[in-house]
């Protein structure tokens, strides 16, 4: 009697590790097509590419390593900081072989989170739901030389030795190109335009503060990542400083502070946004898209969009932004969209796009 | 009453000998004030030393305040006294004060030793009037303001082209206005007077491009479009690193390449596409368009 205690919380111990340890079969979430797709990206989750490979129904087609690179990412891509948060699933369509099912996934990344939608094709073998996967086509760049003149400016400023008379050179002359307050629901949005009007690069950032009618400060942002921050010669970068929570009527006027600073840049790299055109995607919202080429030599590690979009009087009526979890390599095509709200579309006439970009190691 | 009157003469006359005392010190000092009369000129220049006689006898203490010096010091009447060119190195109003006699005097800066320059701004657009401003303040060896009327000479060249002016400082100061070259670049802008020298550089730059015109090809990788060399309206060229925005509009949409100015000219790679407009712009300049067909 004095030994069955014991015994009894060591046997209870080792069934709780067991419990701990061993998980659950996987064919049991294979067994539905919304499963095995929620199945395959619980392993990417885990960080398991191995696991959601086995969920893979045409493995002759789809080369693990580039399975693994179209969810990992790679080139040092915002996908290769990104760790996904949320898996939602939804079947389209299906029938006893096979079906169409939506994933929505949600990743965590340092710009914030960051969307994609896949409608995938699953299968039904031998008993299991495998995910038809679909086989990237990625243009190959044969191996080359790029001839690349590259441009750049450095700075020597005012020395502490130098006589209280040395100018230091001056920060490049910005100016606010256009300038309007909307009204989102709540919230105030300031959208607009500057340019760098110099012939020196710049680092510009744009500061609203809203006052209301009785004069008080209502609030004060930033354009924070809403902007192009390096501005070369006569570029012109949109901006988006939002205001949650203040109501437009309540504005009385909007000061605005366009802040410009002189900095050693890079005129490289080059990137085109190609066949840009409005659309609506298959979760019916309306979009801009288009693909953004490189056409630098150097991989671009994480481009980011930006899109003006115009009303038929030239006015600018929103800015809209988006990361590419892709990196942008050499002379290669890689989509992009970024979102238009509902109601803006049929204002929209014109719209411009800009590429801003982020390289790990710019060879400048 | 006439025993508080004894007394008090009793008092006194033991007292005589410190009332002469006293009286004897009185003539000296008043002796001594009439030695410490100061014979100092009204004005000297900085960094000069100054000698200032004195009468009379025996020792006194020389006071010596003005900006940036507070001396005390013991002297010798009847001796000269020397300030040394060290204590009037500072321009300004001092006061000098001997035992009672006291003088003022104004140390005036020296010659012109050294000078500010400030340029303003540091780039300009080229062939603008009015558009560079210089700006001396003109000093001594010893740091300070000459205020007296001193020669100080402008000159701005670029490109081999040089532009002289010569103005008088007033209060320390000269001021010029000076035109833009008609050519961009670095210009030297140097002020002198007397010996000082200053130099700055102010970079003159090219205005908005005139005009622009590019033409297309067909390249391995679609249309590659590429302008003339941008000018301005002056002909300077335009500075690389300007934005060039190149659109080719087409049934797929719209595609646009915002290219860099390298040396001269833009040029960038776009989609190839048959029936496509293409068009060039930088800042609010158009430029040809162009209907492209597939050969």
């Amino acid at each position: 009697m004095k030994r069955a205690l014991p015994i009894a919380l060591l046997v209870l111990t080792l069934v709780l590790i067991a419990m701990a340890t061993i998980q659950p079969r996987e064919d049991n979430s294979a067994k539905s097509p919304d499963g095995a797709v929620r199945a395959l990206f619980q392993h990417i989750q885990a960080r398991d590419y191995k696991g959601a490979y086995s969920y893979v129904a045409n493995p002759g087609d789809a080369d693990e390593q580039a399975f693994v690179s179209d969810l990992a990412g790679r080139d040092g891509s915002l996908r290769t900081y990104a760790a996904l948060e949320r898996i939602d699933t939804k079947v389209l369509h299906a029938n006893d072989n096979q079906a169409l099912v939506r994933a929505t996934l949600e990743y965590a990344t340092a710009v914030g989170s960051v969307y994609d939608t896949r409608d995938l094709q699953v299968v039904k073998k031998q008993g299991r739901w495998k995910v038809d996967w679909p086989v990237l086509k990625e243009a190959k760049v044969p191996p080359q030389v790029i001839k690349e003149n590259y441009l750049r400016w450095d700075v020597i400023t005012r020395g502490s030795d130098d006589d209280w008379g040395a100018q230091n050179v001056e920060a490049p002359r910005v100016r606010i190109v256009s300038m309007n307050a909307i009204s989102r629901a709540n919230n105030t949005v300031i959208v607009g335009e500057i340019e760098n009007e110099d012939t020196v690069p710049g680092f510009v950032s744009v500061g609203a503060t809203l006052v209301g009618k009785d004069g008080n400060v209502l609030g004060e942002e930033t354009s924070f990542d809403k902007i192009s921050h390096t501005l070369l010669p006569k570029e012109i970068s949109p901006f988006r400083i939002d205001f949650p929570n203040v109501p437009l009527s309540t504005v009385k006027s909007v000061r605005m502070q366009p802040n410009s600073m002189l900095v050693p840049a890079s005129a490289d790299p080059v990137i085109g946004a190609l066949h840009q055109q409005l659309a609506t995607d298959s979760r019916g919202r309306r979009i801009l898209q288009g693909d953004l080429i490189n056409e630098s030599g150097n991989v671009v590690n994480i481009p980011h969009v930006l899109a003006t979009y115009y009303d038929n009087a030239g006015k600018v009526i929103w800015v809209s932004d988006g990361y590419v979890e892709q990196a942008l390599l050499p002379q290669t095509p890689v989509p992009f969209a970024v979102d238009l709200p509902t109601d803006l579309a049929s204002k929209v006439q014109n719209y411009r796009v800009t590429v801003n970009q982020y390289m790990l190691n710019p060879q400048e | 009453m006439i025993q508080v009157f004894r007394s008090a003469s009793l008092e006194a006359v033991r007292k005589l000998p410190d009332l002469l005392a006293m009286l004897l010190a009185i003539c000296w000092l008043s002796i001594g004030a009439y030695a410490a009369q100061l014979n100092v000129p009204a004005t000297l220049p900085a960094g000069s030393g100054l000698s200032i006689p004195t009468s009379g006898r025996g020792h006194a203490t020389l006071y010596l305040v003005g900006p940036g010096t507070a001396i005390k010091r013991q002297v010798q009447l009847g001796q000269n006294i020397e300030i040394s060119p060290d204590d009037l190195k500072n321009a300004g109003r001092y006061v000098i004060s001997l035992d009672g006699g006291s003088a003022t005097f104004f140390v005036t800066a020296a010659a012109v030793s050294s000078i500010t320059f400030l340029a303003r701004p540091s780039r300009v657009p080229a062939e603008t009037p009015n558009v560079i401003f210089g700006t001396v303040f003109v000093f001594d060896k010893y740091h300070n303001l000459v205020l007296q009327p001193a020669h100080v000479k402008f000159d701005v060249s670029s490109n081999g082209a040089s532009v002289t002016r010569t103005e008088i400082t007033k209060n320390g100061v000269a001021f010029v206005k000076l035109d833009s070259s008609k050519k961009e670049g670095p210009a030297q802008f140097i002020a002198s007077s007397g010996n000082a020298s200053m130099r700055r550089v102010v970079q003159e730059v090219a205005s908005d491009p005139c005009s622009i015109r590019m033409s297309a090809q067909p390249d391995k990788n679609g249309i590659l479009v590429q302008t003339d060399p941008i000018h301005d309206c002056a002909g300077n060229p335009v500075p690389d690193g300007t934005i060039v925005t190149f659109t080719l509009t087409d049934a797929k949409g719209k595609s646009t390449v915002d290219a860099r100015i390298k040396r001269g000219v833009a040029e960038a790679q776009l989609p190839s596409s048959d029936g496509a407009t293409i068009s060039v712009a930088s800042g609010v300049v158009v430029g040809n368009e162009i209907q492209w067909r597939e050969r």
